[in-house]
């Protein structure tokens, strides 16, 4: 199957009963398989007269208490961004797939890139963190489709999966038994007992407890910046409360979901870094270096945002040189370079449709 | 039933505006209808009208400007009893025009209350969609340059089933809102108003202009006869109840061992409607039968059966890194598109790979070997030259043997297809 297929198929087997989306390649074989599968199981898969739609209806229908997707491409990312606020500081739990194309704008529908990755970060009113997975091959596609749904519900939280035209539209054997599934997760309902406030979080675990609009509870959502109530709120001491809460409750915790393939090598001075697509190549050459005598240590990050950068320091420890490759024209290095910064730090970006090769990825390791 | 006004949180209106007495008088309408708070979710954006959700002790679920419609219908279909009652204003309407239209169109027991009075209020009176062209307002000229539209017209075209007009200011506006609420479809109420904050500072409009402008207006049948239909929501769980469920994807035994254990590159290039992606996806299925691990990837026209049609297949024994090919091991030219597409990629080649050349495809000269594919002679359509192809390659035994592609054959088709399959498999000679 395809990576979008799996993705589909993630989604359900992580209870998503509704999704909705725009067709946009190479997207929309996500919305096709969804439209396959969730009917039959009386979820919902709607169409939305426009990416904005799509997302608002995702939204609407989690506050209603469905686990809910979407999925676009580049230039529906874009429009997702006003809503993409709204599920940051709204804590509405969301799955949204970024099937990357080649850009800027309308771009090339059916070139691969991995263009959108600090947009994805940083595309949102306020800067608040969101959480980013980037999927490396077909299986990654269910496997961290799951793993993105348990966060989402969770950390009440939109969670981004930064996919490729490359990986979603290559169709790929997969050995299904062989995939190690999570536990799901729900969303935690209040003790009963007590009245329900709909943003009040305890301090260790800083995430509100979830009951669904429509419930029997009265339930208030707003869009506004709001206290623990749900009411507009002017005052800075609560405003300022919520914020770093929003921020600290996903930042506080990226170690429990720092995901990342890694292949440490003990006398190697240099570490290839890359994530998505480009990742199946630098596997490639990782094990040309090993067969010939020269090897060389890999780390393929899985999670993106928030920056993993105690397992990016831990894994970078004893080298003395890190490559970056990325399909793009130098986005994730700026991490890299941030975080170490005594290191040398080399780049590799490539963006004009085609996949990173191994044989280039060699070249540049061999330029250090 | 009690009122379901907030008590702790009174509405804030400028003194005079209309928002006021349709806040009591929409909470009169859920009195007469005897609705508790948990069976309403009053959705809003935006705007003065945007204030709403919070006077009322109900659901509440406030977003951005001109989007309610969307979460609106996002809730109404997760939680298909609850009252679903969307405020919006005359800006909502206009920047979230799509979201009407296909609110029409979609007929989803959703109630709209258009708080319409002719300008955006909370931002200094700029025009909106309904401002008059004679109209004084906080966009200087602008306004006098466009034409305001009617949104019942506009909602009656779209296919709203039901659509009225009022003033925020008539003696039965509680009657006028349970009958949009209680009607079993989208209902939208046009509820024109006074901004005395910003609009009425410099235009003339009080309750009994209003009443007779409307009385002037075009007269609406509501319900609209034309557009009466099943609702959405009990429409596509219907609809949806009757969808069989998809098996998941299959499963492929591994039966056979495979010619030999390395990884093989296969491209082929040809054309819309010569089949050439299911014949890769047979290539695939083949290799699953002896073990390999394969990859497959596409590219074709938007058209269809127009333009070039190409498929990359890598079958490997163990993980398929890169997926890109370089160098393929096996080129199958099934057309003269798919053959120019792709021109580079011949002179990569090396003396080792295969070229199966069908009959009228001219090849750029490269190394490898080449085979002449005498399809035309042995009368197989051009339909199923990239499926024969596969089957030549079989009878090579390159890449795949024959018992790996009937097996293939087997997972991908059925009855008749499974048959004219197996059938051409026969049929087509290596070397007639």
């Amino acid at each position: 199957m395809e990576g979008n297929e799996a993705m589909a198929w993630g989604a359900v087997a992580s209870g998503c009963r509704f999704f909705a989306g725009y067709p946009i390649t190479p997207a929309t074989t996500i919305f096709n398989t969804m439209l396959k599968l969730l009917p039959p199981l009386g979820g919902i898969c709607l169409q939305g007269e426009d990416e904005i739609a799509s997302i608002g209806y995702c939204l609407g229908a989690s506050m209603g208490g469905l686990k809910a997707m979407t999925a676009t491409s580049g230039p529906g990312i874009s429009l997702y961004s006003e809503h993409i606020s709204f599920a940051i500081g709204s804590e509405i739990p969301i799955v949204i797939v970024d099937v990357q194309r080649l850009g800027p704008s309308t771009g090339s529908a059916t070139r691969g890139a991995d263009g959108d990755i600090q947009f994805l970060r940083w595309g949102n009113s306020g800067g608040l963190p969101v959480i980013v997975l980037a999927p490396v091959d077909v299986r990654d596609c269910y496997l961290l489709t799951i793993k993105a749904f348990n966060l989402a519900e969770e950390f009440r939280c939109p969670v981004l999966i930064a996919s490729n035209k490359e990986i979603a539209m290559t169709r790929e054997s997969v050995d299904m038994d062989a995939v190690d599934l999570p536990k799901i997760i729900e969303r935690t309902p209040p003790p009963s007992g007590k009245p329900f406030i709909p943003f009040e979080a305890s301090l260790e675990n800083q995430i509100p407890f979830f009951l669904p609009i429509g419930g029997d509870v009265i339930v208030r959502q707003t869009s506004s910046t709001h206290g623990a109530d749900g009411y507009i709120t002017t005052d800075f001491d609560e405003i300022a409360r919520v914020q770093d809460r929003l921020k600290t409750k996903l930042t506080s915790k990226v170690k429990r979901f720092s995901y990342c393939e890694s292949y440490l090598e003990k006398d190697s001075d240099t570490l290839l870094l890359t994530y998505g697509i480009t990742g199946r190549a630098a596997r490639d050459v990782y094990q040309m270096c090993k067969s010939s005598g020269s090897p060389i240590s890999l780390l393929i990050l899985k999670t993106l945002w928030p920056v993993p950068e105690v397992l990016i320091k831990e894994k970078a420890v004893n080298v003395r040189r890190v490559v970056v490759v990325e399909m793009n024209l130098g986005q994730y290095v700026r991490e890299i370079e941030r975080i170490l910064p005594n290191k040398i730090i080399d780049f590799l970006g490539q963006m004009d449709g085609r996949l990173i090769s191994p044989n280039q990825i060699k070249k540049a390791l061999s330029h250090g | 039933m009690g009122s379901l006004l907030n008590k702790s949180r009174p509405p804030v209106f400028c003194p005079g505006c209309s928002h006021d007495r349709i806040t009591q008088t929409l909470d009169r309408a859920f009195m007469n209808m005897g609705l508790r708070g948990e069976e309403i979710v009053i959705v809003t954006d935006i705007g003065c009208s945007g204030l709403f959700d919070t006077f009322f002790n109900t659901h509440a679920f406030h977003g951005l400007h001109g989007r309610a419609l969307t979460y609106a219908t996002g809730l109404k279909m997760a939680q298909p009893d609850l009252h679903v009652i969307v405020t919006m204003g005359d800006g909502g309407l206009g920047i979230g025009g799509a979201h009407v239209l296909s609110a029409c169109r979609r007929n989803l027991d959703l109630t709209l209350l258009i708080l319409n009075n002719f300008n955006f209020g909370m931002t200094g009176g700029q025009f909106s969609a309904t401002t008059p062209s004679t109209a004084q307002v906080g966009s200087g000229f602008l306004n006098r340059l466009e034409l305001p539209f009617d949104v019942c017209k506009i909602a009656a075209s779209a296919g709203a089933a039901y659509v009225r007009r009022c003033s925020g200011f008539a003696k039965n506006l509680s009657e006028e809102i349970e009958n949009a609420v209680r009607f079993d479809g989208f209902s939208i109420l046009d509820i024109w108003g006074i901004c005395p904050g910003r609009y009425t500072k410099r235009n003339r409009l009080t309750p009994q202009v209003i009443e007779e402008s409307l009385a002037k207006m075009p007269p609406i049948k509501s319900p609209v006869p034309e557009n009466q239909r099943e609702e959405y929501g009990r429409h596509y769980r219907n609809l949806a109840s009757e969808q069989k469920q998809v098996s998941p994807p299959k499963k492929i035994t591994v039966q056979f061992d495979p010619i030999e254990q390395k990884r093989m590159d296969v491209v082929i290039l040809g054309s819309a409607g010569q089949r050439i992606i299911t014949a890769g996806e047979i290539l695939c299925l083949a290799g699953l039968t002896a073990g390999f691990q394969t990859t497959q990837k596409n590219e074709y026209n938007i058209t269809v059966l127009r333009g070039h049609s190409i498929t990359e297949v890598i079958l490997s024994p163990q993980a398929i890194g890169y997926t890109g090919i370089e160098r393929p091991d096996v080129v199958l030219a099934l057309s003269q598109e798919g053959v120019d597409r792709r021109k580079r990629l011949f002179d990569s080649l090396d003396n080792s790979a295969l070229i199966l050349q069908a009959p009228g495809v001219s090849i750029p000269s490269c190394k490898g070997k080449i085979l002449q594919l005498n399809f035309k002679s042995q009368k197989i359509k051009s339909t199923d030259w990239a499926l024969a192809a596969v089957i030549v390659l079989a009878k090579m035994n390159r890449v795949i043997h024959l018992e790996m592609l009937k097996s293939a054959l087997k997972y991908k088709f059925r009855d008749n297809l499974l048959e004219s399959s197996l059938d051409l498999v026969k049929r087509v000679c290596v070397h007639p």
